[in-house]
């Protein structure tokens, strides 16, 4: 079986943005960079998959610059085989359609049997890649996940909806699902499994080689939203806080009555 | 300009997102027509044109299907955009349809500003504004983002719909959310511990100052992914929606999809690290503070009044 697992490196969402000089994205700069929250769990179940049918090729691939192969070898020591590094330093100006374009043109002759996404990124948001990449291929996709299962070239899931209710799906693969949190629990790469990562392939590939449309979209602007919330921001020792604070909750609810 | 409005319908229901999508028609001063896989026993109050697919025979979740039956109102009615709610259904099903439409997404869409689509970038700490250059345009809409002034009216003039495609997937029905323990909805003090909590060791001092106001204790997605809370006690979209007198989150960034459950709160308190955490934009009172000082101080205080 012949797997494919697509990650994202994006920042820390506790880190202080700033806008770059073109207005159009945030500054890269000074910022910790991590693996997409949702393609952790993607990477987990592609393992998982991987350790129980024991015959599979799981490769990881991940689009951006020279630093995005720091987030890879994580996935590499959380069990993927190999890795396939699409070297572009523009990644985060290019929207949707053409990242899941480079995917279904990397995975287009290669045969893939299941193909895991995250469900969206934590930094673009836009919930887009995963299905517009099976609907390039031609393969049935599901998204939001959180269950799977697969036995036999089929796949059972579970797909979450709004107050806590799941549907039930199934379908055949070759096929594509999107991960949402919760999925399953992401591993820690343990030490032996971190040194191991460090001799598997780690090939680049340049974009151009894998690009073939044109963006459909563009961002024209990007910037802090105005603070609306007019509440009050208490900062200090934190008694004298906690002062404050049951001081405020006797003048304005009722709960301390 | 016209839009394509795509209602949703769950378990024999109309969702009420219609009217945000009618309210975003509104916004954009457009014609508008509507699409439903649903049931004629569950129309919208829309003064438009609806065209109707029976959910009983489409299916409720069917993407091939739903998305063949959208192209084809869509040859007829050539509407500049497709708006669909940045929901379960719609985000799903938007990618397919603009990728058969050759056309642009936006995905959840806050606002309409220079004649740009707003969308919110790095959970909501950032916003970006987006043209497109495509013919036509898919947009999900964030949900609550529009909202009608007045209560929704009319009787939509329905035209009804059928395909013949057959999809690749198979439904299996709905699974209830989990059911039992404690009610949320009846509390009126909920103290919510976030992943800023650090170990699940911690949420004993969140649920000791929900204890001390006399309250329940609730939490975001995390903390119940990671099992260190039942998922009873999720607030969120997929979990509870609360609105207690109080609500006070403890290490909760603020994403939207918790702020959907809890912004409704009579007062919010919140106590966070970072001063710009999203949070801040629904809060009454921010504390800015490592939550595993400030809560067991915060507790021995109340104890002691
Ligand atoms: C379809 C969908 C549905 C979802 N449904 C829900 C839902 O129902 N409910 C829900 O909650 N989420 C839901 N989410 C997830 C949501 O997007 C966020 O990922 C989640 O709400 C984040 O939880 P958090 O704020 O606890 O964690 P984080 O976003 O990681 O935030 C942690 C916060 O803690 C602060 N912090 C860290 N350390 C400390 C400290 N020592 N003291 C004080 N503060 C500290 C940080 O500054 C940060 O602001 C959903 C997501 C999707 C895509």
């Amino acid at each position: 079986m012949k797997i494919l697992v697509c990650i994202k490196q994006v920042p820390d969402m506790e880190s202080k943005f700033k806008i770059a000089a073109s207005g159009t994205w945030y500054d890269s700069a000074d910022l910790a960079w991590r693996m997409n929250e949702y393609d952790e769990y993607a990477v987990e179940q592609a393992v998982q998959l991987k350790e129980q049918v024991k015959e599979a090729d799981l490769t990881v691939l991940c689009i951006g610059s020279e630093r995005v192969k720091e987030t890879m070898k994580k996935a590499l020591a959380m069990g993927c085989d190999r890795g396939a590094h699409v070297a572009d330093d523009d990644c985060a100006g290019k929207e949707p359609y053409e990242i899941a374009a480079i995917i279904a043109e990397y995975a287009k002759d290669k045969g893939f049997d299941l193909i895991f996404t995250g469900m969206q990124s934590q930094d673009r948001g836009s919930a887009q890649v995963g299905v517009l990449a099976a609907e390039m291929l031609g393969i049935p996709s599901i998204s939001t996940i959180v269950t799977f299962s697969y036995a036999d070239g089929r796949i059972e899931v579970k797909r979450e909806l709004e107050g806590g209710v799941k549907a039930l799906l199934k379908t055949r693969t070759p096929a594509l699902v999107t991960c949402q949190l919760g999925l399953n629990t992401p591993r820690y790469p343990t030490l032996p499994n971190i040194m191991k990562a460090k001799k598997k392939e780690l090939i680049s590939l340049p974009v151009a080689d894998l690009l073939k449309v044109e963006a459909r979209m563009e961002t024209v602007k990007m910037y802090f939203p105005e603070k609306k919330g007019g509440g009050l921001v208490l900062e200090g020792d934190p008694g004298q806080l906690a002062d404050k604070l049951i001081q405020i909750l006797k003048e304005k609810t009722g709960v301390l009555a | 300009m016209k839009i394509l409005l795509v209602a949703e319908y769950r378990d024999g229901k109309l969702l009420g997102s219609a009217y945000e999508l009618i309210a975003f028609a509104q916004k954009m001063a457009a014609d508008s027509v509507m699409f439903l896989a649903g049931s004629e026993a569950a129309l919208p109050a829309y003064d438009g044109r609806l065209y109707l697919a029976d959910a009983a025979v489409c299916g409720e979740f069917n993407p091939d299907v739903h998305k063949a039956l959208l192209l084809d109102v869509i040859a007829r009615e050539q509407p500049e955009m497709i708006a669909f709610s940045h929901s379960s259904y719609g985000w799903d099903l938007a990618p397919r349809v603009a990728f058969a439409l050759r056309a642009a997404q936006v995905s959840e869409v806050v606002d309409v500003a220079d004649g740009a689509l707003v969308v919110p970038a790095c959970n909501a700490k950032l916003r970006r504004n987006v043209q497109v250059k495509t013919a036509k345009t898919v947009v999900t809409l964030q949900a609550g983002a529009f909202g009608l002034a007045d209560a929704p009216a009319g009787t939509p003039a329905v035209e009804k719909i059928s395909a013949d495609a057959a999809g690749k997937l198979e439904f299996g029905g709905y699974e209830a959310a989990e059911q039992g323990g404690v009610d949320l909805s009846k509390a009126e003090v909920i103290v919510s511990a976030g992943r800023g909590v650090g170990k699940p060791e911690n949420v004993a001092m969140v649920a000791a100052l929900a204890k001390a106001l006399k309250g329940e204790y609730g939490a975001s997605r995390p903390v119940v992914d990671s099992g260190w809370v039942e998922h009873k006690r999720q607030v969120g979209t997929t979990g509870q929606s609360v609105a207690p007198k109080l609500y006070v989150a403890c290490g909760i960034s603020g994403a939207i999809q918790h702020l959907a459950g809890m912004k409704k709160s009579e007062f919010i308190v919140a106590i966070n690290t970072d001063k710009d955490a999203p949070i801040g934009e629904v809060a009454d009172v921010l504390v800015v503070a490592d939550l595993k000082q400030f809560v067991p101080l915060l507790t021995e205080k109340l104890q002691a009044l």
